[in-house]
């Protein structure tokens, strides 16, 4: 679903995609703002907000103290009297400090208020391991927000969705969370000039296939197309779904490809206990029981903090050997 | 009335102050070698406050500490060997390899944990000294944060409750000028943290983070009033971070120029203090090299220890994440 000023696509770098995003925003709305903590002259962890506050200046790309709670606040009390507020959570560990803003607050405000008054935020942060930055900084709490009826979710895994995402996100006149990985920002795609969106709620499939489906939450999506390639040559059609949006799920591709390949699992990096995985599990058994020639099979991280040393934080994040001896052994 | 530092108090401070010193230089540079995985918040410059507010301290008293959490553990007795494995993620860390540099801990020695959550520290200083209160101890707890955490919710919580309670508590802002990547200016409207003391109802007592006599003299009274159950003290210690946010690089920072950190540099607090300690005829240039001598003889076996200690068994992966029996 592109539109307007695009043109040739050139290879951009997931986190150049994101500070483009958001530019894009900036540029369309004079009533947008982007504020978090460093967001402005640093750039933010990573740099990927670097060049806004040069172009945009302090009034629009605002450095915030360390103050969560304040940052989550400022974008609701901003949304709902007439701004389209950007607000970052620079890594997702920290909406420990502000959860009461975003439960009780942010996703309840339109409800409790008789649906008198709209809330057009976007919630951007960093969230997954594999940098060795130990418990407090490594979380995938993904499915803490996704439990939050009034807010929506989504979890792009590529330069271009996660700008056309932030595009969307900003236009939607709901609170959404952006949330974004930190192992991916290097990673190149095709994306094109240009203001376009990504439809929030539509998952996309990455690999076709007619034997197996995975669907996938983040990152994980490139371990299980890894895992797909090993089985390439023994014959099995593996389906990749990544899921893109959680709230709202788009359960309606994921049950027209079991349909095709009666076998799933799925993989996601947070928790397996009570993670995301589960709900996508209870809505296949739901919608798709009658199609499926096996239970339907999970991988998620152990259920434990996420560990800093690297022997313990490799064993901890599901990958693509994990998820090969899973559908190994779901066809024994 | 100020206490003053007794020659062994003295000596204790500069020898806590060149092994903070020695030990952030040795770990910035094997961070630079790849050794140590993850993100170092590195205390140069600050050593000081660390040496001078834990000089008033036993192992029963308690204190939190922040990301940058190297200098509190080393000044509170933390070893060399164990805190070196810790941050090579080594099984024969203080903490088994898990938490690494941003969670080294040692609770033996009363350091509830460096801590990666800005402001993390203070509301857990307040339960620790609400515990002191409560068990009739005679102890402290110490809250280290800095300029960047006092903005934060909890810190302001915390230091209502401490106050409100009269708890043994003593709230140690160690402002550098930076929260992360922004200068003060720019997250703040006060120029004092301690300005905020009055608010919560306790004194705000502001001193020289450079010089740990000053930190030493104010730090005690302080302490001394928490002891007293006279109730906690907010003290500001004006200080300077020598290294970026994260890592080693000092010079050629986009957020600040280098004349300000050469402006800091000039008043090193190691050196500064080495400076009055011969002045002071309290040591000679001997005694001092020979404390540098022993000091980087011990951080040469403890990374030795560090890098010969195995990586912990992924077996271990679920240990502790409960109580299940033991100690």
């Amino acid at each position: 679903m592109s539109e307007a000023r695009e043109s040739e696509p050139r290879s951009l770098s997931y986190l150049a995609a994101i500070s483009e995003g958001v530019r894009e925003v900036l540029l369309e709305q004079d009533n947008a703002f982007l504020a978090g903590e460093d967001v402005g002259q640093a750039g933010s962890v990573f740099g990927i907000y670097a060049g806004l506050f040069d172009e945009f200046g302090a009034d629009r790309v605002i450095d915030t103290p360390i103050s969560e709670k304040g940052i989550i606040g400022l974008g609701v009390g901003a949304s709902a009297t007439g701004c389209r507020p950007i607000v970052d959570i620079m890594f997702m560990d920290f909406m420990g400090e502000c959860m009461d803003e975003i439960t009780n607050q942010m996703a309840k405000m339109r409800f409790m208020f008789g649906g008198s008054v709209a809330l057009p935020v976007t919630v951007t942060t960093m969230s997954g391991g594999g940098r060795n930055l130990a418990a407090q900084h490594s979380q995938s709490l993904e499915a803490w927000l996704a439990h939050l009826p009034g807010i929506k979710v989504v979890m792009p895994t590529n330069a271009y969705d996660v700008k056309g995402l932030i595009i969307a996100a900003s236009r939607d006149n709901n609170p959404v969370f952006v949330v974004m990985n930190k192992m991916i920002v290097a990673m190149q795609a095709e994306v094109p000039e240009g203001a376009y969106e990504v439809e929030i709620g539509k998952a996309s499939v990455v690999r076709q296939g007619t034997d197996f489906t995975i669907v996938t939450l983040g990152r994980m999506v490139y371990e299980a197309l890894d895992a797909a390639d090993q089985f390439k040559e023994q014959g099995l059609d593996i389906e990749v779904i990544d899921a893109r949006s959680i709230q709202p799920f788009d359960t309606e591709t994921v049950i027209n490809s079991i349909k095709k390949t009666h076998r799933a699992m799925v993989v996601h990096e947070a928790v397996q206990f009570g993670g995301f995985g589960g709900e996508i599990v209870a809505q296949i058994q739901d919608l798709a029981f009658d199609y499926l020639d096996a239970p339907v099979a999970r991988i998620g991280a152990p259920f434990s903090p996420v560990p800093f040393s690297p022997s313990l934080e490799d064993a901890y994040i599901p990958n693509a050997a994990r998820i090969v001896e899973k559908v190994k052994e779901m066809l024994a | 009335m100020a206490k003053r530092p007794t020659k062994k108090n003295l000596k204790a401070m500069h020898l806590n102050m060149v092994r903070i010193r020695r030990f952030e230089e040795t770990a910035g540079r094997m961070a630079e070698n790849g050794k140590i995985p993850g993100a170092l918040h590195l205390y140069v410059g600050e050593e000081a406050i660390a040496a001078g507010v834990m000089q008033h301290l036993s192992d029963e008293d308690q204190i939190t500490s922040t990301h940058r959490g190297h200098g509190h553990l080393v000044a509170k007795g933390g070893e060399f060997k164990p805190m070196f494995a810790e941050l090579f993620g080594r099984s024969t860390g203080y903490c088994g390899g898990k938490g690494g540099s941003m969670h080294v801990s040692n609770m033996k020695v009363g350091m509830l944990g460096a801590n990666g959550i800005v402001g993390g520290g203070p509301p857990i200083a307040v339960g620790a000294a609400f515990s002191n209160k409560y068990r009739k101890t005679k102890n402290v707890a110490v809250a280290f944060f800095g300029d960047g955490a006092s903005n934060e919710g909890s810190f302001h919580e915390a230091a209502n409750m401490a106050a409100l309670y009269k708890l043994p508590c003593l709230f140690v802002c160690e402002n550098n000028g930076y929260g992360e990547y922004t200068p003060q200016a720019n997250h703040q409207a006060v120029v004092d943290v301690a300005d905020r003391a009055s608010g919560y109802g306790m004194p705000g007592v502001i001193v020289d983070g450079m010089d740990v006599m000053a930190v030493y003299e104010a730090a005690g009274e302080a302490i001394d009033r928490a002891r007293n159950g006279e109730g906690p003290t907010l003290l500001e210690c004006k200080t300077y971070r020598f290294y970026d946010h994260v890592g080693v690089r000092g010079m050629g920072l986009t957020y600040r120029t280098d004349e300000e950190l050469a402006l800091w540099q000039a008043r090193d607090p190691v050196s500064a203090f080495e400076k009055n300690l011969i002045d002071l005829k309290v040591m000679t240039q001997d005694e001092i090299d020979s404390v540098y001598a022993e000091v980087n003889a011990a951080l040469d076996e403890a990374v030795d220890f560090a890098e010969q200690s195995p990586y912990p068994d992924p077996s271990v992966l679920l240990d502790d994440v409960y109580w299940v029996g033991g100690d």
